[in-house]
């Protein structure tokens, strides 16, 4: 019987032949925690009994939630992360280093046929690399830390195959925001969804990495993609180890397939206070915004950057709005200097930040007030979500962002990619 | 398995872990101190007013969202003595095992029961009893795997009681 992707590697790392609804135990090739998470994993760790993780090569953490420590608590859970990963002989990425996923991926560990936890729901978006990546809590991490093993139900896959080509001026965000619109917030609940169709074979990696990023929004454990020509050069740029790209049976079973043609898909805006609430930007245009935040494991890559400086270079940020601009990573934010963007966006009104999750989680770095909107390149939308209760929080992609910084209101970015 | 038995506090369908723990609360892993926050923005009242015992009733995608543990933690050091909801995100519904908080996914009774309603569970059968309306309602069974683990105690008595076993 023809096997999915996500069936296929829980089978390669189970040693048993895999399918929906399997229970299975697996070895895992990587595993990474965040200071929000690892904290407990460690206290579930030692409460486990353990002395020594798996293999030291196969796990890491990242300070990215709150970095630098905003208050003296997190500094504390901080020291514990850096005395156990150094106790541990485990990499650890401190402050400034950048955001887990993207960390992650650049480090060169994860790749195509890769079976990865992390004690982060986004974890998804290794999927852009063929890697079967999850979410998992801090006892699941501690306990695969001791033993390099963690036990998985198989996952049915629904697969979403996305047609055409997308527009100008609409981007990986508007195609990824219109299908959590469409499935809603548990539309894929505990399936692997496989992204398909030219329009996701167009996208560049990064674009790659925004859809996979959000499927955990329409509840999925994982966001697949099948490797090809763009993923081996991406890889070949962040590693020499070999991975063998893992495709689903011709006849391969499926809960569900769906097709969507996003030739003309508009700009889509996720409006307070669910990411399902989603509305092409048309309906909501002239909404008032107090802060822009262009950034995150979903949108602070390179290619988010260069987007958002070639709206907002020679303009001036509009008086009344505040924008935080927060760089996937060191990386992200050395090769945004090189290419001038970072200058651009200063010269613009733009605060930078510290590379890090600070303005998405709220924990700091840009807490919004009361009765303020905020226009996001982030995934979440909650109530709270980014510090404030009593704020609104909207989605877009970093030209919606950028646009709407400019004009103090939620503006469709075509018209000023249109004017250059 | 024991029965729990306590009010009902109901809520709606999406409830994310940001209302049931917002971040800015992760500063401290310290289950009481995680306890005096949940439910905090979805309920402001709730903390202070729930009582041991007491139930969340929830609808759809209960827990969805962040992979944070402090949810379940938090709901379970305020007194919770169990989750009924429609459905759950599975991150939650994982965790949840692994921390020995007990939660029922039941379409029917996420329907049934009111806010303040006295409930009583019976996590060996599945049978939840509204004892205000005189209803019953059958939950979805538990995966045979995941009982070994409630029946450990949580994922931690489970790995400790094998590292015991295979000094691995």
């Amino acid at each position: 019987m023809g096997q999915t992707i996500a069936e296929k590697i829980l089978s390669a790392h189970s040693g048993q032949e895999a399918y929906a609804h399997d229970i299975v135990v697996a070895r895992v090739d990587f595993i990474m925690g965040q200071d929000g998470t690892s904290p407990l994993a460690i206290r579930s760790f030692e409460e486990m009994g353990g002395r020594r993780v798996f293999d030291p090569e196969r796990v890491a953490f990242v300070i990215d939630h709150s970095a630098p420590s905003p208050s003296e608590g997190v500094s504390n859970l901080h020291q514990l992360m850096r005395r156990f990963a150094r106790e541990q002989g485990i990499h650890l990425y401190d402050i400034g280093e950048g955001v887990c996923h993207q960390v992650v991926p650049e480090s060169g560990r994860v790749g195509p046929g890769s079976l990865v936890i992390g004690a982060d729901s986004h974890t998804c978006t290794y999927g852009a690399l063929n890697a079967l990546a999850t979410g998992v809590g801090s006892t699941d991490l501690a306990a695969a830390m001791i033993s390099g093993q963690m036990w998985f139900k198989v996952p049915e896959t629904f697969r979403i195959v996305c047609r055409g080509t997308l527009p100008p001026g609409v981007y990986a965000k508007d195609l990824i925001l219109y299908l959590i619109g469409q499935l809603t917030a548990d539309g894929a609940t505990y399936m692997a969804v496989e992204f398909a169709g030219e329009a996701i074979a167009q996208l560049s990696m990064e674009g790659r990495f925004t859809v996979a990023n959000m499927a955990v929004e329409m509840g999925a454990k994982a966001g697949l993609m099948e490797a090809d020509d763009k993923t081996l050069a991406w890889l070949a740029r962040h590693t020499r180890r070999q991975f063998v790209p893992v495709r689903p049976d011709e006849d391969a079973r499926y809960a569900r397939v769906a097709e969507y043609d996003v030739s003309r898909l508009s700009p889509q805006v996720a409006c307070p206070h669910r990411v399902d609430n989603v509305r092409p930007v048309e309906e909501v245009a002239g909404t008032p915004v107090q802060q822009a935040v262009i950034g995150t494991c979903t949108n602070g890559r390179l290619e988010d950057l260069r987007v958002a400086a070639r709206i907002l270079a020679g303009r001036r940020v509009h008086r009344d709005v505040r924008l935080v601009v927060a760089p996937a990573s060191r990386q992200v934010y050395l090769e945004a200097m090189r290419e001038g963007i970072i200058q651009a966006l200063v010269e613009s009104g733009a605060a930078v930040v510290t590379p890090g999750c600070g303005p998405c989680v709220g924990t700091h770095n840009g807490i919004p007030a009361d009765g303020e909107n905020v226009i996001s390149t982030a995934n979440r939308n909650f109530k709270g979500r980014m510090g404030n209760n009593k704020a609104f929080i909207y989605l877009a992609s970093p030209a919606t962002v950028a646009a709407s910084a400019l004009t103090g209101k939620i503006t469709d970015p075509r018209h000023f990619l249109e004017s250059r | 398995m024991e029965k729990l038995r306590g009010r009902a506090w109901k809520f709606g369908h999406d409830i994310d872990t940001d209302m049931i723990i917002p971040a800015r609360y992760l500063n401290t892993s310290d289950p009481a101190e995680l306890a005096r926050h949940c439910m905090e923005d979805a309920d402001p009242s709730f903390a202070g007013r729930v009582q041991p015992g007491d139930v969340i009733v929830a609808g759809r995608n209960f827990g969805c969202g962040s992979s944070r543990e402090h949810a379940p933690l938090a709901i379970k050091a305020c007194g919770v003595s169990c989750v009924i909801a429609a459905s759950f995100a599975r991150i939650f519904y994982r965790n949840a095992f692994n921390i020995g908080l007990p939660i029922l996914e039941s379409p029917e009774a996420a329907a049934g029961i009111r806010q303040g309603d006295e409930v009583e569970v019976d996590l060996g059968s599945g049978t939840i009893t509204n004892l205000t309306r005189g209803e019953q309602y059958r939950a979805a069974p538990v995966p045979p795997f995941m009982q070994e683990i409630i029946a450990a105690g949580g994922l931690i008595n489970y790995v400790r009681r094998r590292l015991g076993k295979d000094e691995v």
